[in-house]
């Protein structure tokens, strides 16, 4: 019992009563570690207190870097490393680079993004997810509170969830 | 939570509008006499002589026949021809954004969208100026037509003389079929009204169905006026294009762009856009409009923001092609524009309102939902648009003549404070809110 994380797992069947109880939880002062829910719940975020997501911060750095490197590329390429006359232009004419620099700029945004938010969420191959409860893949709203975070006695957490329309409270190691 | 909303138009609000009307009066007085002294002290006595002759003759006959002086093209005076080209233009620009009042409604219902129930009386009211863009349309035509659109004129297509225009005289049958070229254009007149009585037509169709809802509850007035919304987009999409090429792309006769009806309809879209979004902030601050939260801001603040940068890309895309290929009968266009001393600073003015601007300051999510930044935005994009269609209209016409100042200014105070009045009038007359929009419900709940 010592090693591994000690999770109470509350099971809830309705949207609404997921969303009330989720208030009056942590009123309680209970510390809610993640809700898994079979579709979205408006909503949910904030009544979880989450804190807005910085991904689109990332997401504007690495545009701009893609931004930055297609301009380098092309003007290093077609206006010093071998300069070639095109349509009578100059070497290094901004109009025609700009498509490429746009589907670069996009291409790093989206990839940066992808990758930022799977190192994020701690998502890479042979990670096994950890399956509080399968029955949040179907129909079943699923709330998971780490024992180890929480002052409260388990059996008073318990209490909490049932009173506050929890169907079910189980316990789950890892 | 649906209440009984309706805008009162104060008289507050009214003498506003005539204050800007007043000043725009004003200075359309001093641009004209601004740019009449200069058209006097032009220099050259030849030049000078023959802009007295016209001045005389165009100031008998205005609202007559401009045209009649125009046996060897040198039209009216310069100062009544940039008079003629801010009226076009002013007057394409507001019926652009009248129009888009009925295509944005067409589009919601087409969608079935519902976050925008609350708001949809405001596009309605824009869509009231159709029927006067459409007869001001038509009458200043048959008053700018000689000075404004050089395919009007009867020389061009008589063959084995000097003035023959081989290239105009192929295309003639666009502007005067079943007729002779050269005579009336009858094909390009029918065309404008017919534009116009049917953009009417279906406003007051659909207008009929959302007010009809507001008494009687019945969702079948949704499903008619989506029923017309859908005839109606498919007609839009045919008729905004072609009213590109007639009253815009016309007046540089020889320059084609096969992007052009895109490009005026992505500009007078992202202008109604801003327009729409424009009055609801305003009357949110006025206190009107509770059910609208910054969820709803939020998809117009998109809305301006995305269009935006969609005529970016139509912009762009006219452009690119232009410059890469750089035939000479293309690049014309865009050395009148980038190159000659009065219009070059309002084409990269163009690119900083249109593009630059609205692409940094409602990058951000903060930026949309809050209406201060609205406020600020939504301004510049409608003035860089308005810009946009003056370096559409006026080089083509003025050429090295054209000029920007008090005269332009003026007559867009002019054109605004009218379409101000007409909208907001238009939008006392009715509830403010739709409280029986089937979509209401799913609209107070909308959530982003």
């Amino acid at each position: 019992m010592d090693k591994g994380k000690h999770y109470l797992v509350g099971v809830f069947n309705d949207e609404d009563v997921l969303l009330h109880g989720v208030e009056h939880i942590r009123e309680k002062g209970v510390r809610i570690e993640e809700v898994y829910t079979p579709f979205p719940v408006h909503g949910l975020d904030e009544a979880l207190g989450y804190k807005r997501s910085r991904l689109p911060i990332a997401a504007f750095l690495f545009g701009m870097t893609g931004t930055m490197l297609a301009l380098t590329m092309q003007i290093w390429m077609l206006g010093f490393d071998w300069p070639m006359i095109i349509g009578g232009k100059n070497f290094a004419s901004l109009p025609p680079f700009v498509p490429v620099t746009f589907e670069l700029t996009v291409l790093l945004a989206a990839f940066g993004m992808v990758g930022t938010f799977m190192i994020v969420s701690d998502l890479k191959p042979y990670k096994w997810p950890r399956q509080f409860d399968i029955r949040s893949t179907n129909d079943k709203h699923v709330m998971a509170i780490d024992l180890a975070s929480n002052k409260l006695s388990k059996d008073e957490i318990a209490r909490i969830l049932k009173e506050n329309g929890a169907e079910e409270v189980n316990e789950k190691n890892f | 939570m649906i209440a009984d909303e309706k805008f009162e138009f104060t008289s507050g609000a009214k003498r506003k509008i005539v204050y800007l009307a007043l000043a725009g009066v004003f200075f359309l007085g001093v641009g004209l006499w601004m740019a009449m002294s200069d058209g006097h002290g032009g220099g050259h006595d030849e030049h000078a002589a023959v802009v007295n002759q016209s001045l005389v003759a165009s100031t008998n006959a205005v609202g007559a026949e401009p045209e009649a002086a125009g046996g060897e093209h040198h039209g009216s005076a310069p100062w009544l021809k940039r008079l003629y080209t801010s009226l076009w233009h002013n007057n394409v620009f507001f019926a652009g954004i009248g129009v888009i009042g009925l295509f944005f409604i067409a589009i919601q219902y087409a969608a079935q969208a519902g976050w925008s129930a609350p708001i949809k009386r405001i596009p309605l009211a824009i869509g009231h100026w159709i029927p006067i863009a459409g007869v001001m349309m038509v009458g200043l035509w048959f008053l700018v037509k000689g000075d404004v659109f050089h395919w009007t004129h009867h020389d061009l297509y008589v063959k084995d003389t000097p003035g023959y225009d081989k290239i105009l005289d192929g295309k003639s049958a666009y502007f005067f079929w079943p007729f002779e070229a050269g005579g009336f254009p009858i094909f390009y007149v029918i065309r404008m009204v017919a534009f116009f009585g049917l953009w009417y037509l279906f406003f007051t169709w659909i207008k009929k169905e959302m007010l009809a809802e507001d008494l009687s509850g019945n969702t079948a007035h949704f499903f008619s006026a989506r029923k017309f919304s859908a005839i109606f987009l498919v007609i839009f999409g045919v008729t905004s294009s072609v009213a590109a090429w007639d009253w815009i792309m016309s007046i540089d006769t020889h320059w084609y762009s096969t992007m052009f009806g895109w490009y005026m309809f992505a500009s007078w879209w992202v202008t109604g856009l801003a327009f729409i979004t424009l009055i609801v902030v305003n009357l949110k601050d006025a206190g009107y409009l509770k059910m609208v939260n910054s969820n709803h801001l939020h998809d117009l603040g998109k809305f301006v923001f995305a269009f935006s940068i969609f005529w970016t890309y139509i912009w762009f895309g006219q452009f690119l092609l232009i410059y890469y290929a750089n035939i000479p009968e293309e690049t014309v266009y865009f050395i009148t524009r980038m190159r000659t001393a009065p219009y070059s600073w309002i084409f990269f003015l163009n690119l900083l309102l249109n593009f630059v601007l609205p692409f940094l300051l409602l990058m951000t999510r903060d930026a949309k939902r809050q209406m201060s930044m609205l406020k600020v935005v939504t301004p510049i994009v409608i003035l860089g648009h308005w810009f946009d269609f003056y370096n559409m209209i006026t080089p083509g016409v003025m050429k090295g003549e054209g000029g920007f100042g008090f005269l332009e200014l003026g007559l867009l105070m002019i054109f605004l404070a009218a379409f101000l009045y007409i909208v907001l009038n238009a939008l006392s007359k009715v509830q403010l809110v739709a409280k029986n929009h089937p979509f209401m419900p799913e609209s107070l709940n909308h959530h982003i």
